[in-house]
């Protein structure tokens, strides 16, 4: 039983009750993905699995064996940040900075959903193309809270970025 | 979270074979069923990941789709055939949870995941009958804002938190269901149970039953559907309350429909009343709040919830507007 997380291939945890999210934390030491409520509510725990967005904390590690998983450590080229990385530093896209990972790997996968053409709660057309426009991404972006606020910057962030080629 | 063992069930007959023991439950996407588990609400001895096993949408013998247990919650709101024939089934899986979360859900798990009421989460603090039969409800005088007002009982107030399965309640879909006493199909409508004096049992599947697949019957009315949620905030909540429509006109003329009312009860509340009232009626904003009265004439508001009624009235006259005339109300 193995996961292979950014790309390197760790063990399963042997106990099954250990999250995806407590073993890339406690057990592979990557602190970068938060542990916010730790039941599904804020989104700080969002990682990318085989490409896909999904609550870490909400996943129990065994059931990931065989899969991908990116977090917000595998997204940067060496010290070369990623490009959303780059654009929440330059949007203030954060404060305290605790949801931003999650909401980076959420953006991530958001942009993959809409290039596949998944429509949202707001899509006027279910069956048309998809274009983000700001409030699209903010339909998107639902499940990631920021107590702090910055969900302004965070959208301008997205929109200058990973959305541009699908925006509105 | 108690301790328990994990097995990957290798295939469907794996999966029955090991369903049969004591203590089990099958794992789909694990977005309830993790929370169940770490709260303590649920202990199961053995979980049995049936997320695996192959699922796919395919078209049904019937002209419908058959879609498989396993199947995601996100691949069934994109899936083209839904979008185009069965609308009011991606706007009600869209309205639902978190992108995050749909894209993990699966569809067997939607139809089985259990009510948010927070007494039956709260193992240490609360009286729950739902969750230890006999022990008392403490929603039933306790902050009831989101309970039911239909169909009720004293034993429990709880409502069903799923957003798909309204929809899946108005479109007739079918559950496909197969355990130890081998395989059988029934009636969406028939799936969920009232409370009644044993709310512990959410619906009426034997132990080791496992949900195979969900069909939708083809109804070319479901074409012109649609799914409207009221909640706290704009996203990410659930229903105080939903409608989900479909409706065929014959000029001015209602020539059939189907209505399902979500948040209002312990089930997704199928509204033959209200259906009833308006088939073959002249659409109008006032037969559509007659046929909502209709429907919640037995309502039974607790202390906080006494606004569905006349919440579920306008979403529904809203809706039906919408429906009939084309344009947004």
């Amino acid at each position: 039983m193995s996961l292979i997380v950014n790309g390197l291939e760790v063990p399963a945890p042997a106990d099954a009750r250990v999250s995806l999210l407590d073993h890339l934390r406690e057990g592979m030491h990557l602190t970068g993905t938060k542990k916010g409520c730790n039941q599904g509510a804020c989104g700080a725990c969002t990682v990318l699995v085989d490409g896909e967005r999904i609550l870490s904390c909400l996943a129990l590690a065994v059931q990931y064996d065989g899969r991908r998983i990116t977090t917000i450590e595998g997204l940067a080229d060496g010290d070369a940040l990623h490009p959303l990385q780059a654009a929440f530093i330059e949007h203030d896209g954060f404060q305290c900075g605790y949801c931003t990972p999650g909401q980076i790997c959420s953006a991530i996968g958001m942009v993959a959903e809409a290039k596949r053409g998944v429509p949202s709660h707001i899509s006027p057309d279910l069956t048309a193309e998809v274009r983000l426009s700001r409030e699209e991404i903010q339909e998107r972006m639902s499940g990631n809270l920021c107590r702090c606020g910055a969900h302004n910057g965070i959208i301008d962030a997205i929109r200058g970025t990973v959305a541009a080629e699908v925006g509105a | 979270m108690t301790p328990f063992d994990y097995a990957r069930a290798t295939d469907r007959a794996d999966a029955l074979r090991q369903g049969a023991a004591t203590n089990i439950a099958f794992l789909g996407g694990g977005t309830n069923l993790v929370d169940l588990m770490r709260e303590r609400v649920a202990s199961p001895a053995r979980v049995i990941d049936v997320s695996l096993l192959p699922g796919a949408i395919e078209d049904s013998e019937g002209g419908g789709l058959m879609i498989g247990a396993a199947v995601r919650n996100t691949a069934l709101a994109e899936h083209a055939a839904v979008r185009a024939r069965y609308p009011m089934l991606s706007r009600a899986i869209l309205a639902g949870a978190s992108a995050q979360i749909r894209n993990m859900a699966t569809v067997g798990g939607n139809l089985l995941q259990r009510t948010r009421c927070t007494y039956f989460y709260d193992v240490e603090g609360s009286r729950c009958n739902k969750r230890a039969p006999g022990s008392g409800c403490d929603a039933r005088d306790g902050f009831n804002r989101i309970h039911a007002v239909l169909g009720a009982s004293e034993a429990c107030v709880a409502t069903h938190p799923s957003d798909m399965c309204v929809a899946l309640a108005a479109l007739d879909a079918i559950v496909h269901v197969e355990g130890p006493g081998g395989a059988r199909t029934l009636p969406f409508g028939e799936l969920h149970r009232l409370p009644g004096d044993a709310p512990d049992r959410d619906t009426v599947l034997a132990p080791g039953e496992l949900i195979t697949a969900v069909e939708l019957p083809p109804l070319p009315l479901a074409a012109r559907s649609t799914y409207r949620k009221v909640r706290d905030r704009a996203s990410y909540a659930f229903a105080l309350v939903s409608v989900a429509a479909a409706v065929e006109m014959d000029g001015d003329r209602i020539a059939d429909l189907r209505i399902a009312f979500g948040g209002v009860a312990h089930k997704p509340w199928r509204a033959t009343r209200a259906e009833a009232a308006l088939r073959g009626a002249t659409a109008s904003a006032q037969a559509f709040r007659d046929a909502a009265a209709a429907e919640f004439a037995d309502a039974r508001p607790l202390r906080d919830n006494g606004f569905k009624p006349a919440l579920a009235t306008r979403t529904l006259a809203a809706v039906l507007s919408e429906l009939t005339t084309g344009e947004a109300a």
